[in-house]
């Protein structure tokens, strides 16, 4: 591995690790977003019939 | 705009801030920083791996000062901030340790040295792996109240990793030292440009995290409102045993 190949691996990891961690958070966030409407619909429609 | 309009406008601000920060901060890196005399361009890796070891450190400063006011105040959300601030600083630890190696590999010959700088910035990593295993390991009453003391005492580590280099000899590079920053301007003004960079990537990243922790709050305290609904229209009537 010349030097630059060490350099360009050192950006990848740093680029990667950081997109993938804002990735992964972006669709926890999404997907608890979403059950927490369909859930707070759910608790609208039960406090209606009630 | 009511508020909430507002704070998604700032981060929105803060978002296409830290991406113009990052495009300046390739650029001077790779354009504008002149090759250093010794090891070439391969250290250019300095201008990611300091800022992340900084912005690192910052955040394991938050955790220090979330987990005293959560230990003083008893409110839920500096309990929240403190685990979020651990997991970014955990994360940005193992890329210092990463870019670390790949730094000294072409220049020392080897992936690892026990020198002070290293050891100790590990041993850092370590404690915070730990910060998090005591999280799960322990009940949801104790976990935060024990990892809040982790977080407190964990920190004191902060200042060693920093202080190594004067204290104990070591082959790790000084550029910041007691007769002050041993750089060359552009060398400078580029790793001011990474800081600022990185410090906007800490912010996103930290409250991303904090936005998560506390919608599975929401999530699970709505999941407790959905079964005690239930729970009263299904409710089953005792046995008749006369």
């Amino acid at each position: 591995m010349t030097n630059l190949s060490y350099l360009f691996a050192a950006y990848a990891v740093v680029w990667a690790g950081i997109f993938f961690y804002l990735l992964a958070i972006a669709r926890k966030n999404a997907r608890l977003e979403r059950e927490i409407r369909e859930l707070e619909e759910q608790l609208q429609r039960a406090d209606m019939k009630r | 705009m009511n508020s909430a309009g507002k704070r998604t406008l700032f981060w929105r601000l803060v978002w296409l801030l830290a991406l113009a920060a990052m495009m300046a901060s390739l650029y001077t890196i790779f354009f504008y920083a002149p090759t250093e005399r010794t090891m070439g361009e391969v250290q250019r890796v300095f201008y990611f791996h300091v800022p992340t070891a900084i912005v690192a450190f910052i955040a394991f400063f938050f955790v220090f000062i979330a987990s005293i006011l959560f230990l003083l105040k008893k409110a839920l959300k500096w309990d929240h901030f403190a685990r979020a601030s651990a997991e970014v600083g955990l994360l940005l630890t193992t890329l210092v340790l990463i870019t670390g190696s790949l730094w000294a590999r072409p220049v020392w010959n080897t992936w690892w040295t026990w020198d002070p700088r290293l050891t100790t910035t590990l041993v850092l990593w370590f404690i915070y792996v730990a910060y998090f295993m005591l999280r799960s390991a322990a009940s949801s009453d104790a976990g935060p109240r024990l990892a809040a003391v982790l977080g407190i005492v964990g920190f004191l580590d902060v200042p060693i990793v920093f202080m190594s280099i004067r204290w104990w000899r070591t082959i790790h590079p000084v550029t910041i030292s007691s007769k002050g920053i041993l750089l060359e301007p552009p060398m400078l003004t580029t790793l001011q440009i990474s800081m600022v960079a990185f410090l906007l990537l800490f912010a996103i990243m930290v409250r991303e995290r904090y936005k998560l922790i506390d919608l599975a709050r929401r999530l699970a305290f709505l999941k407790q409102m959905s079964l005690s609904v239930t729970s009263e229209r299904f409710s089953v009537p005792k046995e008749d045993n006369g």
